[in-house]
């Protein structure tokens, strides 16, 4: 699960990292009162920031013609302007595809000025099983840009879980950033809130890019977390009622999470060959196959290892209610199902959504014949494949025609 | 004659009274595994099905009837402790069947793992098969959910992260008269207790497989690291799939591993990892025994 930079910025403080004062608003009215106390506070700039889950958002455009999601104010009157112009408004940015995001909620806050960008984050390290925190000089850009052009900017300390992050590690990596003097300290205090952050509320990946240094009103540096990008572990949802509360429907796709009520896993993809197939590795397979001989899969959908009647319908639905598709490839190993199960549920989800396009079904495992037997007279014009390479050419081919 | 278990090898089964346990116990005692115990905290002294002791602790049920591997079957939350009390009880393997454990559950118990004896397979896996040489392969080692029916003693060994892509893999080799050594799913998830590497490293030392079937998918670089291995040590053929080629980056392929995230863990890369170690690659999925039984 993902979360807004907001919502991020409010964990990240919990443990006590630092990041802009502001706060996050749903009206321009608001957008000017908060914009009002940042500035009552001798600020000289505040930040409006579009709230979506996609990247890109500076370089955006709304569908309204307005240039950018983020935008620079001298004046609450400006924030004002600027609010009303993003507010219920869809962003395209290089992230979200063609048909854009809806804003409806701003992010605005202090925006000081920055003297250095850094880059921060913490993730999972698959090839040790540990945590990694990672950092570079050269925040504000696309760190994999740096990865791949100079990857020795690119600094990282493994944690061992056992202990957690150490203070001397925090300082290592400070030190390479090069960090001095009086920022040593503040700087290992917001690595390890950061680590801290990510390790107690079960993140995936926390990123910080960029880390500023920044001259605050006092003229004194300080650190902040500009932006702020948290993804979560699903499976450790659920003992985090907090963060749960945090989910935002209208940033998934509604197909996915009707999928989700019938514990069924959907991805909606572009082509026009609908798949349903059990297991996620086969599922995966499916959609290459079907790429393998000429066709372009509409999504991928893995209905589990128990597949009940209900479910195979939800699925039918599911993958009917795109209108790009233009052909179905059923693909099931009943391993310990019974195939004729699955064949009874396709034939009745065939009837029940009136289903007028090709399928193609491909049965194998555990009492197939039958299973065949009960699509072949169901009198359905259901086509049956024998491998997976057969089905995958017929249903290609049908959908060709 | 295999890898990790034996026809002879006593399981005993964690959560042996849930409903997902009790189905699956049911079948491996049907395929004539040697499930000798189930461990169920406050339902020790009962009988699983009249003929199963039920135990309170793992260390009991294995100090009792000799049992030295574990399947687990324990709920997501209370996993983490289920494969601790078998690295504690000393079994020489456990068997996570689980789907849905934190990955930072499995980041501490793979730390609190180290210098332990017992190997963990999974979490969120099919378990494993060494087929029996009676019909329909009875009489073999089945721990975890794969269906038994589907094998066949024989001399090829089967590594992969998907369940129903291993049963594929299976079939389409007992379909052409082709037995099985021992099959192995290694789990979905991102952090596991043994790799493509570990299980590819048993079959090259194990003198009753003559050749591998390596099934691998986004996400991670495992697949690259047993490619690397086998390209300077493995001594049998071996050949390939990855799975997800066609999957869109940034996006979780039901899989919690399966994952293209920061231009790593494609599938071009694994394949090409592949191609250099001289691992022969299915095109398809359908390909995967005929590709093998082509090299050897």
């Amino acid at each position: 699960m993902n979360i807004h930079e907001y919502q991020a910025k409010q964990l990240l403080a919990q443990y006590g990292v630092a990041v802009p004062a502001g706060d996050v608003c749903a009206s321009a009215a608001d957008a000017r009162t908060i914009a009002d106390k940042i500035f009552a506070t001798g600020e000289k700039m505040v930040v409006v920031k579009s709230q979506i889950h996609a990247g890109g958002r500076g370089k955006g455009t709304f569908k309204s013609g307005f240039q950018g999601g983020v935008k620079l104010c001298r004046t609450a009157d400006d924030v004002f302007a600027k609010a009303e112009a993003m507010l219920g408004q869809v962003l395209v940015t290089k992230q979200t595809g063609p048909e854009g995001r809806l804003v409806s909620k701003l992010l605005v806050a202090a925006a000081p000025h920055i003297k250095k960008e850094l880059y921060l984050a913490v993730l999972l390290d698959r090839a040790s099983s540990r945590p990694i925190v990672m950092v570079s000089t050269e925040g504000g850009v696309d760190i994999e840009e740096v990865a791949a052009h100079t990857p020795e900017k690119i600094v990282k300390e493994t944690i061992d879980p056992a202990v957690g992050m150490m203070p001397y590690q925090a300082r290592k990596l400070a030190a390479a950033l090069g960090l001095t003097g009086d920022l040593i300290n503040p700087a290992a205090k917001l690595l390890l809130g950061v680590y801290k952050t990510w390790w107690e509320s079960d993140a995936a990946m926390v990123e910080i890019n960029p880390l500023c240094i920044v001259t605050g009103a006092d003229g004194k540096d300080t650190l902040v977390a500009v932006d702020a990008k948290i993804g979560l572990d699903d499976n450790a949802l659920y003992r985090h009622k907090n963060i749960q509360e945090m989910r935002d429907l209208a940033e998934e796709a509604p197909l996915e999470i009707e999928a989700s009520k019938f514990n069924l896993n959907y991805i909606k993809l572009e082509g026009n060959i609908a798949c349903l197939v059990n297991g996620a590795g086969l599922a995966m397979a499916t959609m290459d196959i079907i790429q393998y001989f000429g066709g372009n899969p509409a999504n991928f959908l893995d209905v589990g290892g128990g597949a009940s009647r209900e479910q195979v319908t939800a699925a039918f639905k599911i993958i009917l209610s795109d209108p790009n598709v233009k052909g179905i490839l059923v693909n099931i190993f009943g391993g310990i199902m019974d195939c004729n199960v699955i064949a009874t549920g396709i034939v009745a989800a065939v009837r029940e959504t009136g289903l007028s396009i090709p399928l193609v079904v491909r049965l194998e495992g555990n009492n197939v014949q039958a299973g065949k037997t009960t699509l072949r007279e169901s009198g359905l014009t259901i086509i049956s494949g024998d491998s997976m390479a057969d089905a995958a050419k017929l249903v290609v081919q049908a959908v060709g025609k | 004659m295999s890898i990790l278990v034996t026809p002879q090898t006593k399981i005993l089964v964690q959560g042996i009274t849930g409903s997902f346990g009790a189905r699956h116990t049911q079948l491996s005692l049907a395929y004539g595994s040697q499930v000798v115990a189930g461990v169920t905290p406050g339902k020790g002294g009962q009988q699983f099905e009249n003929r199963v002791p039920i135990f309170d602790t793992v260390a009991e049920a294995a100090r009792a009837t000799g049992a030295t591997v574990s399947a687990i079957f324990v709920p997501p939350p209370f996993a983490a402790d289920a494969i601790l009390e078998a690295v504690d009880a000393d079994l020489d393997l456990a068997v996570c069947i689980t789907e849905g454990i934190p990955v930072n559950d499995m980041v501490k118990i793979k730390r609190a793992m180290q210098g332990r004896r017992t190997r963990l397979i999974g979490p969120n896996c099919p378990g494993l098969v060494t087929p029996g040489t009676g019909p329909d392969s009875h009489g073999g080692c089945r721990i975890g959910i794969a269906p038994g029916y589907i094998h066949k003693a024989g001399h090829i060994g089967v590594v992969s992260r998907s369940g129903t892509l291993t049963y594929e893999a299976v079939w389409q080799l007992t379909s052409r008269g082709v037995g099985q050594s021992t099959c192995v799913g290694i789990g979905g998830d991102p952090v596991n207790g043994t790799s493509h590497l570990d299980i590819i490293k048993l079959f090259n030392e194990d003198p009753d497989t003559h050749g591998i079937i390596m099934i691998g998918e986004i996400g991670g670089s495992a697949e690259e690291e047993a490619a690397e291995w086998i390209k300077a040590h493995c001594r049998k053929p071996v050949a390939g799939f990855i799975a997800g080629a066609t999957a869109p980056p940034g996006r979780r392929m039901g899989h919690a591993g399966a994952i293209v995230s920061g231009g790593k863990g494609t599938a071009a890369a694994k394949i090409a990892a592949f191609q250099d170690a001289g691992i022969g690659i299915a095109a398809t999925p359908s390909e995967m025994a005929d590709t093998l039984l082509r090299m050897m």
